[in-house]
């Protein structure tokens, strides 16, 4: 997804003179091309994302559109109270990019997990959030990042859904994209953990269960109308995300659902529970670990029909 | 380099600073004024440290910001971002007495319904940015000079400093960046009273060798008496002190100053001036 990211930047640079490239003295191997084109656009401000956010709060208050980019929690959590005040509260033109979505960054550790960012970044005012499931809705949201105005949060996963848009698809920013019909049961995925829900619907089939698959790759805005729509035609609907359930997708789902005063059949969060991952191993080992993986999803998702069968029977 | 407006004002003779002096002196007792009577209506606090910069923000808006009441948002302007954001008070009197806003909007001040809260906002115009937690102000203030050394623009970016808020390890990332970019449209101005939340800075939290810090990290300091309004003036017409850095003015300043009671207690951090004890401030400033 990073390199999706960074291509679309890089393509969409010359066209937009204000637009600058800010990093906390990462992205290795991805960055130097957008740096050797474009010097003028962009800018390492060193290890230092505290500075980094105020720095770009200042640049867009003077018109520029500021990109910041960093490591899992280092843009977000270490300066949240930067994104919040300079940030959010001046409406300021900053995007921030987080690489290493969930548990991307595996093995290294629990302080490169990103597994509570969405719940924290959604709940700012004023704030856009992207979590996309694919390389293409990744490099999408980025295009639409670069035109649109205000501060918003771009959470890039390692994992990537294997798809393809439609012939002639169209990203619309704020709406759920489903990337497959069905109506025994809605998966709902956030992020690259979009691969497991298609795969875990793949399983499903074969028990004879025909799942429609959500890729809700805009969180703020929720698009409550097709979740709505989900609630009512299928048998109900489980959140799919590699973060912890308090707060994230599941938390913003049922949020919106019950304020419609619409309860679907069953409702179910997978992600992480009040979990710090001490483990160590790759993202799809630590996704076998915590039920993430799209065996793990799939039983759970089996169990719950089961369930809400046998409860209306 | 070419010498800006103000040095061409200043080297036309004395005279005219002796008579910006008088001005600034003047605008100075209404900040101290108007401040008394905001904090004293509203219930507010932060009385001491608004006195410390009084005499700062009035030589910053007697003469040496380039801004314009009529065009706030003027391109041109100079910013200025109050990173000591419990000031507010302090530089909403300016403000309104430079005709931003009308001098009745002070009355607001901390009521329901108000733009003016106590940490400096940013609805208002002439304002730049609302702060308040500490430690934001001079990484915004940079962003905004590195933004003008992009478009070579003319302008300046002032920011005003608590000394308990370098505490702050932001302020020093935001110190390292400016020093390494060499961005002489930035000058921090900190205002150095030595007092802080619970006491006095060499107690809680060691800054000194202060100077020697700033310049440790790529600045042109110059410390000053923050009081001495000739002195300010004289100081604020030569940045920047070096063409390839930022400067730094440590103005040293009594917390409180103005108001004999006042002066160098951190209880007048917290206090609001009631009763015996706001009649006498407003005594006191009335002859000063």
């Amino acid at each position: 997804m990073r390199d999706a990211v960074v291509r679309t930047l890089t393509e969409l640079a010359p066209q937009h003179p204000e637009m600058l490239f800010l990093t906390g003295d990462l992205g290795f191997g991805v960055v130097e091309k957008f740096a050797a084109r474009f010097p003028h656009q962009f800018l390492n401000v060193g290890v230092a994302e505290q500075n980094m956010s105020g720095l770009a709060a200042g640049l867009a208050l003077e018109g520029h559109s500021v990109f910041t980019y960093s490591i899992g929690n280092f843009p977000t959590l270490r300066c949240l109270e930067q994104i919040r005040n300079d940030i959010c509260y001046h409406d300021a033109n900053v995007k921030i990019i987080s690489v290493g979505g969930g548990m991307s960054y595996g093995p290294v550790g629990m302080s490169h997990h990103a597994t509570e960012d969405l719940a924290i970044l959604r709940s700012l005012p004023n704030m856009t959030v992207f979590s996309p499931g694919d390389l293409w809705e990744a490099a999408e949201a980025a295009r639409y990042l670069v035109k649109q105005k205000g501060p918003a949060y771009l959470r890039l996963d390692k994992s990537a859904a294997k798809l393809n848009p439609r012939e002639g698809e169209a990203f619309i920013p704020g709406k759920i994209r489903t990337v497959q019909e069905g109506l025994d049961v809605t998966l709902a995925a956030t992020g690259g953990i979009l691969g497991e829900a298609l795969r875990a619907a793949e399983i499903l089939a074969g028990q004879g269960i025909r799942s429609r698959v959500l890729s809700v790759h805009t969180l703020k805005p929720l698009d409550t109308a097709t979740l709505i729509t989900a609630a009512k035609e299928t048998g109900g609907i489980v959140s799919i995300e590699e973060h912890n359930v308090d707060g994230g997708l599941g938390g913003a789902i049922a949020e919106s659902l019950m304020e419609c005063g619409v309860v679907p059949r069953f409702f179910s969060r997978i992600g992480l529970r009040n979990t710090f991952s001490s483990v160590v191993g790759s993202q799809q080992y630590l996704r076998n670990v915590y039920g993430l993986d799209a065996e793990a999803i799939a039983r759970a998702v089996s169990a719950k029909l089961v369930r809400a069968v046998s409860s209306v029977a | 380099m070419m010498a800006t407006e103000r040095e061409m004002e200043f080297a036309a003779g004395l005279v005219n600073l002796a008579a910006a002096t008088a001005d600034t002196r003047d605008l100075a007792k209404k900040i101290r004024q108007h401040a008394l009577r905001m904090t004293n209506a509203g219930g507010g606090s932060h009385i001491g440290a608004i006195y410390s910069c009084a005499d700062l923000l009035a030589v910053l808006y007697g003469g040496t910001l380039r801004v314009e009441p009529a065009a706030p948002q003027s391109p041109t302007r100079d910013r200025f971002v109050l990173s000591k954001g419990h000031a507010g008070a302090g530089l909403y009197a300016a403000l309104a007495e430079r005709g931003f806003f009308s001098l009745d909007k002070l009355a607001t001040h901390y009521q329901d319904g108000s733009e003016l809260c106590g940490h400096v906002s940013h609805e208002l115009p002439g304002i730049e940015v609302s702060t308040g937690a500490l430690g934001h102000g001079l990484s915004i203030a940079t962003g905004m000079a590195y933004s003008g050394k992009l478009k070579s623009a003319a302008h300046r970016v002032f920011c005003m400093l608590s000394d308990g808020e370098c505490d702050e390890g932001s302020i020093w990332e935001a110190a390292l960046f400016a020093g390494h970019h060499g961005l002489s449209n930035l000058i921090a101005i900190v205002d150095f009273n030595q007092l802080q939340g619970l006491g006095r800075t060499s107690d809680i939290l060691r800054l000194d060798p202060f100077a020697d810090k700033w310049k440790a990290f790529g600045w042109d300091v110059r410390e000053v008496d923050g009081h001495d309004h000739n002195l300010l003036q004289q100081t604020f017409a030569e940045v920047p002190f070096a063409s390839d850095k930022p400067s730094c003015v440590i103005a040293h300043t009594t917390k409180g100053k103005g108001v004999s009671f006042m002066e160098d207690t951190v209880l007048w951090h917290y206090r609001t001036p009631r009763g015996a004890e706001f009649e006498g401030a407003l005594a006191e400033l009335e002859v000063a």
